[in-house]
């Protein structure tokens, strides 16, 4: 097992006209639970199946668990946005069918668990199941697979309040055990900001920040001041805005920023809203998650 | 046991939220030195928070010295916080200052701002680069 799970660099990906991913370059450090966050066809289902292996880059690098994407896919988990299961199939046969497929991985313990939550009927076929029913028996097989990264295509989005508070504890509490990598992608940033640890922004097609939340929160800051905007010109300005006789803006500090400002640290949701209403805004991938630019580029 | 409430509104980082909750328990005597800390597989299970964030709480615990991690077994409380009593002398001025506030006009919200706006001088971290306004003197 290597510390990397997922090392990107200048990947993309085109369907057609589109360009889904226009250069896309970062690194997960291993047993970090990242989440892909970005607007409605930003890439972000583009990039988890193409780490999944189920699709190839147009062009660029991409290395995961220390192998090609194909090679990983025995020790990756993937549940994609639609969560594919045979409608005709039991829930136990399903399970069983996880069992087959994954000989000497399979947890059928955990499965069980995941399926335990939902008082599911395992003589149910899966066509006759609802949306969030079929997301729990879609997560039971991610999970039973023990995998070493889970890759979850917006994967609370059909559940309940209480089945998504209960199954993103499963999920954390097996990423606290085993040490897994789990990559989910959102729009909905509450329900990622205390589970995560580390987060990857993507719009149009490329990385806007990238790095454990932590680091990313505190690398800006907040400021309001009766001052004008252009007192904030040493420092990267992300958004700012006239509120009174003054300004507040959400910048990156390159240094001390002098006195009457009121500093505040802006919470997750003020830091990805501002950067997704700014576009133009410079990236910022925190040291140890960048991939150096490298001569030889397969295409 | 203790358990552990997550308050996403609060405003309070989610670790901290843990140290307070354990200090907490330790002032209320819910925890005594010798108990064990649930593990952080049964925190993150019961509230859906990273595991890192309740091993970052743990160790500020643990720098503390309040709590210290055996390998293999798990987190065990050290110290009891001792909380002041009911009839100490700090807690009788208190209710003495805080009752001549009362007869001066001032709400409970008023108190309560004072108050914290006290305690957060006396215990203010070493000033940094930046500023920040205070709230209105009261």
């Amino acid at each position: 097992m290597t510390d990397t799970a997922i090392e990107a660099y200048a990947l993309t990906k085109r369907f057609g006209r589109r360009q889904a991913l226009r250069g896309c370059s970062f690194r997960l450090p291993a047993g970090r639970v990242c989440a892909v966050v970005g607007p409605n066809g930003a890439g972000k289902s583009t990039l988890l199946s193409l780490v999944a292996g189920l699709d190839r880059p147009g062009g660029g690098t991409l290395t995961v668990l220390g192998t090609s994407p194909a090679e990983a896919r025995a020790r990756v988990a993937y549940v994609a946005q639609d969560k594919p299961l045979h409608p005709r199939l039991s829930i136990a046969d399903t399970l069983r069918l996880g069992a087959e497929l994954n000989p000497g991985r399979w947890d059928m313990a955990v499965a069980e668990r995941v399926l335990a939550g939902g008082a599911l009927d395992p003589g149910a076929r899966v066509r006759t199941l609802s949306g969030g029913q079929r997301t729990r028996v879609a997560l039971a097989l991610a999970l039973g697979k023990r995998a070493e990264l889970l890759l979850l295509d917006e994967p609370m989005a059909d559940l309940d309040p209480l089945a998504r508070h209960q199954l993103m504890g499963t999920l954390m509490a097996e990423a606290a055990e085993h040490g897994t990598t789990v990559v989910m992608s959102s729009h909905i940033v509450g329900e990622l900001a205390d589970a995560c640890d580390h987060l990857l922004l993507v719009s149009d097609g490329q990385v806007r920040l990238g790095g454990g939340i932590d680091d990313l929160v505190t690398a800006h800051a907040l400021v309001t001041g009766a001052r004008p905007a252009a007192d904030l010109a040493p420092h990267t300005v992300i958004e700012s805005r006239a509120t009174g006789r003054g300004v507040t803006a959400l910048i990156r500090p390159e240094g001390p920023l002098g006195g009457g400002w009121d500093v505040e640290e802006p919470s997750l949701e003020e830091l990805l809203l501002a950067h997704l209403r700014s576009p133009d805004a410079p990236p910022l991938i925190t040291p140890g998650t960048s991939v150096p630019a490298r001569p030889e580029v397969t295409a | 046991m203790v358990e552990y409430r997550i308050d996403r509104r609060s405003g309070v980082a989610t670790y901290l939220q843990i140290v307070q909750q354990t200090r907490q328990a330790l002032r209320l005597g819910l925890l005594e030195p010798g108990d064990k800390l649930p593990t952080a597989r049964e925190v993150v299970e019961a509230t859906a928070i990273n595991p890192n964030t309740v091993l970052k709480a743990y160790r500020e615990l643990e720098r503390e010295g309040l709590v210290e991690a055996r390998r293999g077994l798990g987190t065990f409380v050290r110290k009891s916080l001792g909380s002041a009593p009911a009839d100490s002398p700090l807690r009788g001025e208190l209710a003495e200052w805080t009752a001549r506030a009362r007869a001066a006009g001032l709400e409970k919200d008023d108190v309560a701002a004072l108050f914290g706006a006290v305690l957060e001088e006396q215990f203010a971290p070493v000033e940094t680069h930046t500023t920040s306004t205070q709230g209105d003197p009261v």
